[in-house]
């Protein structure tokens, strides 16, 4: 039981410390460059470990976090050169960086205690065995300590710089006018993902800090508008999927790390198609109401048109809308229905005949057009 | 000496290059206090590169530039600048207040919040640009004209001396426009001066007491009356020009050919 309480407070302080800085990557535009640092970030674990044997001490995260910004620092380079686009030069740098990585540990599996699965997955079942101990004393895991530590900076970050963040993110020629510096901000906000990447990359590995970053965020940005409550329901959301799915994990007998970014996954396809305004659902039924409302306007404007001409009694008839105005028997019905309902015709005899309601709407609907 | 001998603005010998070809070359201006100016040109031409180094955002490959007789960059307090609008991502989540409190930034400086006071400035501003029922509605929910008009609140809020703005009355209606331009003579009634970036021809003698014709080369800059003629727009347009006379002798003319639709001109660059 203690072991379960220690996993998840672990899960849910990373899944936090993940979703604010994710929010500012998503409103940035710059989701993608959160897996790029999550690959990157690799190659400075795996010399941290040749020169330390561990991720013990904080110089060595902050030595591994560098290589995330080392990346960013390059993927700049090479667009400023002109020769690449930023997309195409994330997927050039961080693959190398990664593969470095990885040809070293295979080189030396004997001397690091790492391998791929455990840097992709993470470790979270493992995460309560690892004891942070001063003077002999339990002081509770580390991956808790390292991750409440991370947590803090991230929260002092986003508190200190909320205004200075949002200016630079959403105008950024006018924050550097008024001397804030977007380009000090914005190095600021990708090392402190850096440093979130290696700080949770442990406990958790490179595809949860992803999914952490940018699932959260990006299903938030399909409920509100509004930046505050944007954060708040990231970290909510980032917090829900990692609890969840650590029951599921449980539950299942499944992998932790896996079933966390799928429950994230499924809170993200469930909001795209069931948000109450930008939900896909939603959307289509808007869509559906307005082509029938307009559908509408053009059944009453058709009647007027024809009224009291001679061919009033072929263009009036029920079939003729089917065939003559191209909608499916079962459109028409629909749009029939409606302006039957409203009022705005009536039927006699196969017939349709313009109520006083519906030539109104006609003349109405005609100075719109 | 007078304060009104000190030029708003001065630039002397400006030169910008984003590559190897020079898109300002060698601009001399002078732009006295209290003047409502608009800076013409055709596309490509360089005006929102002559706004950005004013402001800062892009760095001359030589040249001086002075806001009242110091140099712009310690001058941010007294400047405003409004972008072109298409500059910004406008689904950003955050409301019309919001946007217009981000004048009142630099004011602040770093790490204070805007409190009651800076809200009450910003409502003020956007009464001012008839925006005040709209302070809580998202800005992604705003029209052309209402995201320009939000533009300029924001810019109004900073209280500044001098304002450069980026193209205010593109896509906007009629309605809108002449509200732009009313608030830019209250502007310069004020005694601020107030610089425009401006497309259309036929209107820079009614909106505008001072102009600039720029095409990479400064081709002239003084009062309407005496330097916007007809040789001068030929000068500046490359002959691509048609004229119409107008009742009053002054020089109606529009671009014909030769020139693409701003739009279609964006995408081919
Ligand atoms: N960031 C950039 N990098 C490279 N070239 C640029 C950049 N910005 C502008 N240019 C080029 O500099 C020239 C001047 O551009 P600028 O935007 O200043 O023109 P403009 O007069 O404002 O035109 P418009 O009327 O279309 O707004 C153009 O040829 C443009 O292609
Ligand atoms: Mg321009």
């Amino acid at each position: 039981m203690q072991a379960h309480l220690e996993i998840l407070a672990i899960a849910a302080v990373i899944a936090v410390a993940c979703a604010l800085p994710g929010t500012l990557l998503v409103l940035r535009r710059m989701a993608l460059l959160s897996d790029a640092i999550s690959h990157s970030i690799l190659l400075g674990i795996v010399l941290a470990f040749f020169a330390q044997g561990g991720l013990d001490s904080p110089l060595v995260i902050l030595g591994a976090a560098a290589s995330g910004v080392l990346m960013v620092v390059l993927v700049e380079f090479l667009v400023r050169s002109r020769l690449v686009r930023e997309d195409a030069a994330i997927g050039l740098v961080f693959p190398v960086l990664f593969s470095i990585a990885v040809i070293l540990v295979s080189r030396h599996t004997g001397s690091i205690h790492l391998d791929v699965d455990a840097v992709l997955l993470g470790e979270l079942a493992f995460a309560p065995f690892d004891r942070l101990e001063a003077g002999g004393a339990d002081l509770g895991p580390r991956g808790l300590w390292i991750g409440t530590g991370i947590l803090a900076l991230n929260l002092a970050f986003l508190g200190l710089c909320y205004k200075e963040l949002k200016l630079s993110t959403f105008d950024a020629g006018l924050a550097a006018v008024l001397g804030f510096m977007p380009g000090v901000l914005h190095y600021g906000l990708l090392s402190l993902v850096s440093l979130t990447c290696v700080g949770a990359f442990d406990a958790v590995g490179s595809i949860l800090v992803v999914a952490l970053m940018i699932a959260p965020p990006a299903t938030a940005r399909l409920l509100t508008e509004r930046l505050g409550l944007l954060f708040a329901l990231s970290a909510a959301l980032a917090v829900a999927g990692a609890l969840l799915g650590y029951g599921l994990a449980v539950f299942l007998d499944l992998n932790i790390a896996g079933s966390m970014a799928t429950v994230l996954g499924l809170f993200f396809a469930l909001t795209w198609l069931a948000a109450p305004r930008e939900g896909w659902l939603a959307r289509r039924a808007l869509r559906r109401a307005q082509t029938r409302r307009l559908a509408g306007d053009l059944l009453v404007i058709h009647l007027l048109q024809h009224e009291g001409s001679p061919t009033e009694r072929r263009e009036a008839r029920v079939i003729h809308m089917q065939e003559h105005l191209g909608w499916s028997p079962e459109f028409a019905r629909g749009v029939l229905a409606d302006a039957l309902e409203e009022g705005h015709v009536t039927r006699m005899d196969g017939l349709l005949h313009l109520k006083p309601e519906g030539r109104q709407r006609a003349e109405k609907a005609l100075v719109h057009i | 000496m007078n304060t009104h001998e000190i030029p708003a603005l001065q630039v002397d010998d400006l030169t910008v290059a984003y590559r190897e070809r020079p898109v300002l070359w060698d601009v001399d201006l002078r732009v006295p206090q209290g003047v409502l100016m608009a800076v013409v040109g055709p596309n490509g031409a360089g005006k929102t590169t002559l706004l950005k180094s004013v402001m800062g955002l892009v760095k001359p490959l030589a040249g001086r530039i002075q806001i009242h007789d110091r140099p712009a960059r310690e001058q941010r307090r007294i400047t405003a600048y409004v972008p072109q609008r298409n500059s910004v991502d406008w689904d950003f989540p955050t409301s019309v207040l919001d946007l217009v409190l981000m004048g009142t930034y630099g004011a602040l400086g770093w790490f204070r919040r805007p409190g009651e006071a800076e809200r009450e400035r910003a409502r003020g501003a956007l009464r001012r640009v008839g925006l005040e029922d709209l302070e809580g509605r998202q800005i992604s929910q705003l029209s052309g004209g209402q995201q320009q008009r939000a533009f300029l609140a924001r810019a109004l809020v900073q209280e500044a001396q001098i304002h450069f703005m980026d193209e205010p009355f593109q896509g906007v209606d009629a309605t809108t426009e002449r509200t732009i331009v009313e608030l830019l003579k209250e502007l310069r009634a004020a005694g601020k001066t107030v610089i425009v970036v401006h497309h259309d021809l036929q209107t820079v003698a009614d909106y505008f007491d001072w102009v600039t014709l720029l095409n990479v080369r400064l081709i002239a800059s003084g009062p309407v009356a005496e330097v916007f003629d007809e040789e001068r727009l030929r000068l500046t347009y490359g002959g691509r020009l048609a004229f119409a006379a107008t009742g009053g002798g002054s020089v109606a003319a529009q671009p014909v050919f030769g020139r693409l639709a701003p739009d279609e001109e964006r995408k081919g660059s």
